[in-house]
């Protein structure tokens, strides 16, 4: 069974598309990214998702079905932009949202108990939602999204505001999800943190596909036909090497056609060169994504 | 337990324990009690000392001379307005007047005195007349007559029923006090509920909670739990209110007496107000949830809400015309509209009571439009839920709802 799957998903606003016939399934286990700027329609996707915007067409299943109160209570959402009761006090937050997602207080509060020393917010759970510092709030909100132990996780923008720490912090609990064998979708214009991250893609611009499949596949198809070099000493001439561009801290080599990387690489190790760094060099997603979108327009 | 009943659970107790929530309802028994007792610390003390004061007078027409005493105030003669006035200044007197020559033909009385006033204080008025009246009749009618004159109606009305007994409910203004508190009340507790509901909508959009809690809930669910929560909160405020009246009532005609032993609740009052309320509280949830859905925020959700939270306080506004026009076709209107209705009807009914078909077509006015406001409400809820920054304009709103 797929975690989600969605196919042909179109939403109009009153003056324009935010989503054009998209189509994209997410296994179980599986990291999932959503990735494109700002605007590119990834929210209003995963509000359909949710249930939250009803599509113009197209189908959404999640968790082999259609969304409803069962499913909602496997799934865990964490909206682009957070909020909580800002009078309530942290550990009454999570557990009455807890117990909107059919878990009932005794264990919430076990549980909460257990997230919040894993976090090392224990000391905080009396506090209101006002007294805490903003990244503090996204990690409680944070623990609001996994409490009820979800199938599937929704996360729209998780990392935006959180410091480098608490940035680890979560990726480190993404990755535990992920392998306890639950889908986890990242929706993010952080395209670094994707690549870091995630298994297989959906780009979207313009609220249409761009991109769409494996990680590495993706990465390997984009690969330019160049190397990447940091070392010591004199280069010279080295047989193959069409071009040499020179960036701060390494060089790039551009490559004939015949040549791989393998042979430059034996000839620098046979010639004695000091390498410190080599290669093979790959465009971050950045660079497919503005790539892509240049095609395009 | 089910999800409708654990918002509700959680918009119930959220709410009674907010401070404004617990001052209103204990504001009135609280407030009620102090002023018994206060009224019991002033009333076993001295009695006042009433001062007698002194008003001179100038006779110039001839006769004024016999009851020189009319209660606290002695009247003393003068021969001229010159002694008068020095007496004025001196501080012999504090006021004096001049009886005119051609009084009798006239009626003309010349006051003069220190103060500034907006008009002769009526108790001054009724000494002069009473000195004057007097004297006029007196050695020509026996002194009863002369007092009898000069206070002529002791009015007595007993209200009968139609078979001739006397009714239970006298009316007057024993009987009015009680529905226009309740009703201010009433109003009150109607604006709290409801602005706390838009203010808690309001705040769940702003901070984006709403859609954490649309991603377990659904938009049905959601509201349910908040207007009953919210509502059950309001009727509790207003169970204590109704169930503290005739205790305090008790209290009070006991300790006090006088005026407030006359105090009567009318009949079904306490049934009608707490149907009322509950309607009442039903339209105001369901305006107040398409309110919500609008705006942006809480704090402008609270300016639109401000438009029909008038409106309730309107039949309070016009209470003293209902005093006087008891039976002007405007009552009937504001009690069968639907917003103004709840206050209408408890003013009212302390006052002339209200015809059947009234009560009937006025319930059965509220009953349709919480249906239809509801209707459009949960529409409207669900259309406009996600959307922040910018209020739609009434032309998209009405056209959204056309078309969605």
């Amino acid at each position: 069974m797929l975690a989600a799957e969605i196919s042909h998903i179109a939403k109009s606003f009153a003056d324009k598309v935010a989503v054009d016939n998209l189509s994209f399934s997410v296994a179980q286990g599986e990291m999932f990214g959503l990735i494109g700027p700002n605007g590119a329609g990834k929210t209003t996707t995963i509000r359909m998702m949710m249930d939250i915007l009803k599509p113009d067409s197209g189908e959404v299943t999640i968790l082999g079905e259609k969304l409803n109160e069962a499913t909602k209570n496997r799934l865990g959402y964490l909206p682009e932009e957070r909020g909580l009761y800002k009078k309530l006090k942290v550990l009454e937050s999570i557990v009455y949202l807890a117990s909107l997602k059919g878990v009932d207080r005794h264990s919430a509060t076990e549980k909460a108990n257990e997230l919040l020393t894993q976090t090392g917010m224990l000391a905080s759970k009396n506090k209101k939602i006002e007294e805490l510092s903003r990244g503090m709030g996204q990690i409680i909100q944070f623990i609001v999204t996994i409490i009820h132990d979800p199938q599937l996780l929704i996360l729209d923008e998780p990392f935006a505001g959180l410091d480098p720490v608490n940035t680890e912090l979560l990726k480190g609990m993404l990755a535990d999800l992920r392998n306890q064998g639950k889908a986890v979708i990242l929706s993010t214009h952080q395209m670094n943190q994707v690549e870091e991250l995630c298994d297989r893609i959906l780009m979207i611009n313009n609220g249409q596909d761009v991109l769409y499949g494996d990680l590495r596949e993706i990465k390997a198809r984009y690969r330019g036909n160049s190397v990447i070099l940091d070392f010591k000493g004199e280069l010279g001439e080295i047989p193959g090497v069409t071009g040499k561009r020179i960036h701060k801290g390494y060089t790039e080599l551009m490559l004939d056609g015949k040549t791989t990387p393998q042979q430059v690489l034996s000839h620098l190790i046979s010639r004695g060169t000091v390498i410190n760094r080599f290669e093979v060099a790959t465009p971050s997603l950045n660079e497919i994504f503005l790539k892509e979108v240049g095609k395009k327009s | 337990m089910n999800k409708t009943l654990l918002i509700f659970r959680h918009e119930f107790l959220h709410m009674i324990k907010r401070k404004a929530f617990i001052i209103m309802t204990l504001i009135v028994p609280v407030l009620a009690l102090i002023g018994i007792g206060v009224f019991q610390l002033i009333s076993t003390g001295e009695p006042p000392v009433v001062e007698t004061s002194t008003i001179g007078y100038v006779d110039e027409a001839g006769g004024f001379d016999q009851y020189t005493t009319q209660g606290y105030v002695e009247l003393v003669h003068f021969d001229t307005p010159g002694d008068a006035t020095a007496a004025l200044i001196n501080g012999d007197v504090s006021e004096y007047f001049v009886i005119p020559s051609d009084y009798l033909s006239t009626g003309v009385i010349n006051r003069y005195t220190l103060e500034r006033q907006l008009e002769t204080p009526p108790a001054i008025a009724t000494v002069i007349k009473n000195f004057l009246t007097s004297n006029m009749l007196a050695d020509k009618v026996p002194p009863e007559t002369v007092y009898r004159i000069e206070a002529p109606l002791g009015l007595v009305t007993t209200r009968l029923t139609e078979t001739g007994e006397v009714a239970t409910e006298q009316g007057g203004y024993g009987n009015v006090i009680i529905p226009a508190i309740f009703g201010l009340l009433l109003a009150l507790s109607l604006m709290l509920s409801s602005t706390y509901l838009v203010q808690g909508l309001g705040e769940e959009k702003e901070s984006r909670l709403i859609e954490v809690l649309l991603s377990s809930v659904s938009a049905r669910q959601l509201l349910t739990g908040k207007v009953l929560g919210l509502g059950v909160a309001g009727l509790v405020q207003v169970v204590v209110w109704l169930a503290s009246l005739p205790l305090l009532l008790n209290l009070a005609s006991s300790t006090i007496g006088g005026f407030f032993s006359t105090i009567q609740l009318p009949a079904n009052f306490l049934v009608l107000g707490i149907v009322y309320f509950i309607l009442g509280y039903l339209l105001f949830a369901a305006l107040s949830a398409g309110v919500g859905a609008i705006s942006p925020s809480a704090r402008e959700g609270q300016q639109l809400a401000g438009i029909y939270t008038l409106l309730v306080f309107v039949p309070l506004w016009f209470a003293s015309l209902l005093f006087v026009f008891p039976d002007s076709p405007v009552w009937v209107v504001l009690t069968i509209f639907p917003i103004t209705a709840p206050i209408a009807v408890m003013l009212r009914l302390g006052v002339t009571g209200i015809a059947a078909w009234e009560l009937a077509v006025s319930l059965a006015v509220m009953v349709l439009s919480i249906v239809l406001v509801m209707f459009l409400a949960i529409k409207i809820f669900r259309i406009y839920l996600l959307m922040y920054g910018k209020r739609p304009s009434w032309g998209e709103i009405i056209q959204n709802l056309r078309s969605g």
